[in-house]
């Protein structure tokens, strides 16, 4: 390799998702002292030039991201060969510790598992933490949303394939309602809804989705303005479709950390579940297939992970 | 401590031939269903109900509702049930007959068993009912009420030895607030009595009465009298002293209405076989009556319901 194409690999290989490993210990590790130097100059996103006193420091906001980049890969093993109820207790606790930002993960694990699933993240909560996730939850989040994050992840819903249609309209006609009277009141405070939604078992919420776009003309999830309310709806209606918009969201270079890591969880909890009908959905949805970004946009160890748990997962 | 008293050994198939025996012809031998059932543990009535399926093919619960009837047949029916469903059946009936304490049933299922009885409790309703208990529940009941009940069945408590001394007593304090108030509807003391362990909230409940010198169900009063507020004191009863709370049960089963027999019937086969004992020297202490008096001078209308009552009390019938 030329050394200007060498100079172009090394900063890609520390721009994505993880990092380039063998270009890193292959090119920069048999750089010498000027060739070292004609990179920090020619990168000046990486290293910014201190013109008065003629040298190159890292940028220190890059120098903090690239340690998560580093340490992605470790972290997806780590998730990965945990116990399913251990992983999904960890991903809880730390979306309560932080905030606001990372309540969709609570949606996410409280809507998407099975009720043995969520039950058994909440056992293993008790023994890694010693409080129950409701606990935490509630005493953690005080804001208007904590009514409805609390009931969702306390849920315990019915899984057989019986529902009552008669009451799975009816309760459409009422979140309709209420939607058309968000303006006078917000639908964090209506308990109806609260209660349809973090109550009635999945196959009833499906036929109520199905009720609703026959009253309404659109999907529920769209009619509904409230980040987690919306979360909730495709959670437990359209978890695949849900699956893909996240991963469509996380697959690009510029986002922020908590993005990012959607890319390792999703495919980690899903690997052994749905990953196939999600690769499926995603082709459809945008023309790509999945690995096929991933090989794009990911690096390293951290990209053939996510490659390999994919392969296995669809065979 | 139990009250039940059970026999070393017994064999489900001789038992299930005496039963047998017991309903064949006009009659009923009440006196020998009850010297069986009223003896027996639940694994102990478990085989006999296995046993009686295979022998006869008939499930012990329908042959026994052809012949006896009341109050009688109503009590043996929920005793011959296995706890889980025995309680997934108490929460229907008091969901879909909505008496005026159906509240109280809820709450005693949701916060007197422990973690695990009240997950078996919610599969056994699933399986019986087709729903969740949550959902029904929710579905129900309205308002505050509702906040209530539900976070309440949808716990599932912590049950280790953890607790932390200043939550306690910053929540201990926002609950003191909220008397002060008189905020009762405020989310906090919801959230507070339903998600934090039970051993958390008795720190809780110390640490109020330390800081304020009462305790918090003596604040917990309202004008008129609220179905809301006496669903908030007997989920503090349930969590605080079990026992005490179900003595009470039995000591407010005798008013100007009558004899509230459902309760009385429900506590003594609920706690038979856990700590009907201490909840009979509660009730003596304060009664200065025992339970078998009581029930001896106010249920005698049915004798074999009497007498079955009895035997669960330990007496010998």
């Amino acid at each position: 390799m030329e050394l200007n194409q060498e100079l172009e690999a090394v900063p890609q290989a520390l721009s994505g998702h993880g990092v380039e490993e063998s270009a890193l210990v292959t090119i920069l590790g048999k750089w010498d002292p000027l060739e070292r130097e004609a990179f920090r100059k020619k990168t000046p996103n990486l290293f910014i030039e201190d013109k008065e006193r003629h040298f190159q420091r890292w940028d220190d906001h890059y120098a903090r991201l690239l340690k998560h980049e580093f340490v992605r890969f470790k972290n997806t093993v780590m998730l990965w060969s945990m116990h399913p109820w251990e992983r999904d207790a960890r991903l809880v606790k730390e979306a309560i510790k932080k905030g606001k930002a990372s309540y969709g993960v609570l949606v996410e694990i409280a809507c998407t598992r099975s009720s043995e699933e969520l039950l058994g993240a909440r056992k293993a909560y008790h023994s890694l933490f010693d409080h129950s996730i409701e606990e935490d939850v509630a005493s953690h989040i005080h804001g208007i949303e904590r009514k409805f994050l609390v009931a969702l992840v306390s849920a315990y819903r019915y899984e057989g394939a019986k529902i009552k249609n008669e009451h799975a309209k009816s309760e459409a006609k009422i979140i309709f309602d209420v939607i058309k009277n968000a303006h006078k009141k917000p639908i964090n405070e209506d308990d109806e809804v609260i209660r349809i939604l973090a109550t009635r078992s999945k196959p009833h919420l499906k036929a109520l989705y199905n009720h609703y776009k026959d009253i309404s003309g659109k999907n529920l999830d769209e009619d509904l303005d409230d980040i987690r309310f919306k979360e909730a709806v495709q959670c437990l209606c359209t978890p695949q479709i849900y699956f893909c918009k996240v991963l469509d969201s996380a697959l690009k270079i510029d986002v922020d950390k908590n993005t990012k890591k959607a890319l390792g969880r999703v495919i980690v909890t899903r690997a052994d579940i749905d990953i196939k009908e999600i690769m499926a959905d995603y082709n459809n949805l945008y023309g790509v297939t999945l690995p096929h970004k991933i090989q794009d946009i990911a690096k390293g160890n951290y990209k053939d992970f996510l490659l390999n748990l994919i392969a296995r997962g669809s065979n | 401590m139990a009250t039940l008293v059970v026999p070393k050994d017994s064999s489900p198939i001789e038992d299930a031939e005496t039963i047998k025996r017991a309903c064949k012809g006009l009659g009923t031998d009440e006196r020998a269903l009850i010297s069986i059932l009223a003896h027996r543990n639940e694994a102990q009535r478990k085989l006999l109900r296995q046993a009686y399926l295979d022998l006869y093919h008939q499930d012990l619960i329908q042959q026994l509702k052809c012949e006896v009837s009341g109050k009688f047949e109503r009590g043996l029916c929920y005793w011959i049930m296995e706890p889980a469903e025995r309680d997934a059946a108490y929460a229907k009936e008091a969901l879909e007959k909505a008496t005026p304490n159906y509240y109280k049933i809820i709450i005693e299922i949701g916060c007197t068993r422990t973690s695990e009885e009240l997950l078996a409790i919610k599969r056994s309703y699933q399986f019986l009912y087709k729903h969740s208990l949550e959902e029904d529940v929710a579905s129900h009941t309205f308002g505050d009420i509702r906040r209530l009940l539900v976070a309440i069945v949808s716990t599932y408590r912590y049950e280790g030895h953890v607790i932390d001394e200043s939550v306690a007593i910053s929540e201990a304090n926002i609950i003191h607030q909220i008397i002060e108030k008189k905020d009762f509807s405020n989310d906090e003391i919801i959230r507070i009595l339903s998600t934090r362990s039970k051993k958390q909230l008795c720190v809780t409940f110390n640490s109020f009465r330390n800081l304020y010198g009462s305790t918090i169900t003596k604040g917990l009063v309202a004008s008129p009298s609220d179905e809301y507020l006496d669903a908030v004191r007997t989920t503090i009863r349930c969590i605080k002293y079990p026992q005490r709370y179900f003595a009470r049960v039995l000591r407010n089963a005798k008013n100007e209405l009558g004899i509230d027999d459902d309760g009385v019937s429900r506590v003594i086969i609920t706690r038979a076989e856990e700590d009907l004992k201490e909840i009979k020297d509660l009730y003596f202490k304060r009664n200065n009556v025992t339970l078998e008096d009581f029930i001896t001078n106010n249920i005698s209308a049915d004798g074999d319901y009497k007498n079955f009552l009895l035997a669960l009390l330990g007496s010998n019938f």
